[in-house]
């Protein structure tokens, strides 16, 4: 999918973000070749949308090297910023515009980037079409439903041909079909155009779903990052193996290692057995446990001081 | 890797702000909620020259000469127009680009805050202008005793864009000082206390001298003298402090506000825009949600 000998689309060693005495990233190493789809997933106040903040240069961070596109973010001028996607979460703005005018008007800006390689900026109409919304083409702004103006949101993001995306939190509120709708332009981003994308979420399910590699962010540390398979062997030592003999359901939980050997054991020793199933943790359960851990380990800390702080908090 | 021609983009981003610019005008004139606020003005300017023009009949009120005092209303109330649409205008629009992520939009985008002031400077331009000609087409035929040559038109096409120029920066300035749109509402408050001593109601010369002062402190006053002086006969001089129109003065102080403006509007905004992101936008948000404002 990605040609190795590129330069990374972008390379973050030992980012650390502080505020006050607060360190919301506490060193987090983590790069992303060209054409990479990321998710980078967490609880909340893991420190996600501050790292992602970060490489879009919104923000500027306490230490460590960040090369995005192959400059510093902080010092990013006009013609890195054209190279680079940001999905905001928008809200109200541009309300009395219409959406094919607001494209075409953000467009207009990335014309002057164009490269031998990259045409820029996206045809409105043909971008229109991709994000679905060649009905409401002429509408206002503000009469489209959430998940409508979600996607043009999209493709503001994306009208001048980015080589790198950021989605902060992209299908928040989406009802099932503009999810899938989402997930297929994803792919068709990173597979036809060759985009790097970098998104956050809550959804591990999602992240399964688009992601090549997710990272999980937990207290301003990377504690997983890897693709979801290598993910579910690496943090999934449970294995439920369920069986039928003698007309009865049996389930046997292996804890620890690999399920191989008592599977052997028993088909050896029970010539009835039928309907085996060998069932490894989900991802899911694994993201979970994860979760509880950190949560766990936060009332811990937090104990001393009498207040559990395993409520969630505010999204740093 | 991308090579530009910086110029080249530049361009792009002023061109792409004039079609920001005809578009959020063209919104200013078919917006229910716009035609309105640009509508009453006017309508409450010339329902105040057929009043006083109704209790001057007859009568001279302004000392020495035998001019009604709504003579010398229209044209301070057109001064007082383009102070109000490039001083006071700005500043809730640009605090509420922000708070909707407008400006975060334009951060976003490579040249992004060029179109995005562009467009914010032809809109002010334009609808001021049109506030114009809504006073002044019914206000000629209320009003006597104007002087309508040529020398009149062009001294008042400069004034507006000398009063454009001197004002639009520090309106933008203003927006991007104020932390919320509530407070940015003051700016519009504050702009029609000023108003008051600004010598557009009744001749300046009537007040107590340190009141004079702080009027000629605001562009309210300089603007309103500068259309005068384009409008009114010349014996109307008398009602001015020093009895005299003053013009260089006028450009000076104008000049001033312009200068001020254009080294404080980049620094400020330039500071606004740093602080934008898309938590920072969250946070509003959740303020309109919780809070209501």
């Amino acid at each position: 999918m990605y040609r190795s000998n590129e330069t990374p689309a972008f390379d973050v060693r030992d980012l650390r973000m502080r505020y006050g005495a607060k360190d919301v990233l506490a060193g987090v190493t983590f790069s992303a070749q060209r054409g990479e789809v990321l998710a980078l997933l967490g609880p909340n106040g893991a420190g996600k949308t501050t790292t992602i903040e970060i490489l879009e240069g919104f923000r500027a961070r306490s230490a460590g090297e960040v090369s995005v596109l192959g400059s510093d973010p902080a010092r990013g001028n006009e013609a890195w910023r054209a190279r680079l996607g940001v999905v905001l979460q928008s809200w109200r703005d541009h309300k009395f515009w219409r959406v094919r005018e607001l494209l075409a008007y953000q467009a207009r800006f990335y014309a002057p980037f164009a490269t031998a390689d990259v045409a820029r900026p996206w045809d409105v109409d043909e971008l229109i079409e991709a994000v679905g919304l060649t009905d409401a083409a002429n509408a206002k702004i503000m009469t489209l439903s959430g998940g409508q103006r979600r996607r043009l949101d999209v493709a503001i993001g994306i009208v001048g041909r980015p080589e790198l995306v950021f989605f902060d939190e992209p299908t928040a509120g989406f009802d099932p079909h503009a999810r899938r709708d989402f997930h297929d332009l994803v792919h068709r981003l990173s597979d036809f155009e060759n985009t790097t994308i970098l998104m956050t979420t809550h959804d591990l399910d999602e992240a399964e779903k688009i992601a090549d590699r997710i990272l999980v962010l937990d207290e301003g540390r990377i504690v997983a990052d890897g693709s979801p398979d290598q993910l579910a062997r690496e943090f999934t030592t449970a294995t439920e193996v369920h069986w039928t003999s003698g007309g009865r359901r049996h389930v046997h939980a292996v804890c620890e290692g690999d399920s191989s050997g008592f599977v052997r054991d028993l088909l050896i020793e029970n010539a009835d057995v039928t309907e085996l199933e060998v069932r490894r943790a989900s991802l899911e359960d694994t993201y979970m446990a994860l979760v509880q851990r950190a949560e766990s380990r936060q009332s811990r800390i937090a104990k001393p001081g009498g207040s559990a702080s395993n409520t969630p908090g505010l999204q740093a | 890797m991308t090579t530009t021609i910086p110029l080249d983009a530049r361009w792009a981003a002023v061109q792409a702000g004039l079609f920001r610019g005809w578009i959020e005008t063209r919104q200013n004139f078919t917006e229910t909620a716009y035609v309105i606020g640009h509508a009453l003005p006017p309508v409450a300017y010339v329902a105040v020259l057929l009043f006083m023009r109704a209790i001057a009949r007859g009568k001279t009120t302004v000392p020495g000469t035998d001019f009604s005092l709504v003579t010398m209303v229209l044209p301070s109330l057109l001064g007082m127009t383009i102070v109000y649409g490039g001083l006071s205008a700005p500043a809730p629009i640009i605090t509420a680009d922000r708070e909707e992520g407008t400006l975060l939009r334009a951060k976003a985008t490579p040249n992004g805050m060029v179109g995005y002031l562009v467009g914010k400077i032809v809109m002010f331009a334009s609808t001021t202008l049109l506030s114009l000609i809504a006073i002044v087409i019914p206000g000629i035929m209320i009003v006597d005793n104007l002087v309508l040559d040529a020398r009149a038109w062009l001294l008042l096409a400069l004034i507006f864009v000398v009063g454009m120029v001197s004002t639009v920066p520090i309106g933008v300035a203003l927006g991007s000082l104020m932390k919320s749109s509530l407070q940015a509402v003051l700016v519009p408050l504050v702009c029609t206390l000023l108003m008051i001593p600004s010598g557009i109601f009744f001749p300046i010369t009537m007040l107590p001298t340190w009141l004079q002062w702080v009027a000629q402190a605001f562009p309210f006053y300089w603007v309103g003298l500068g259309a005068r002086s384009a409008m009114l006969p010349a014996k109307m001089v008398a009602l001015e402090i020093g009895q005299s129109w003053r013009t260089l003065e006028m450009f000076a102080v104008l000049g001033v506000w312009a200068v001020m403006g254009f080294v404080l509007a980049p620094i400020l905004l330039r500071r606004m825009a740093r602080r934008q992101s898309g938590s920072a936008l969250a946070k509003v948000r959740e303020r309109y949600m919780t809070k209501g404002y």
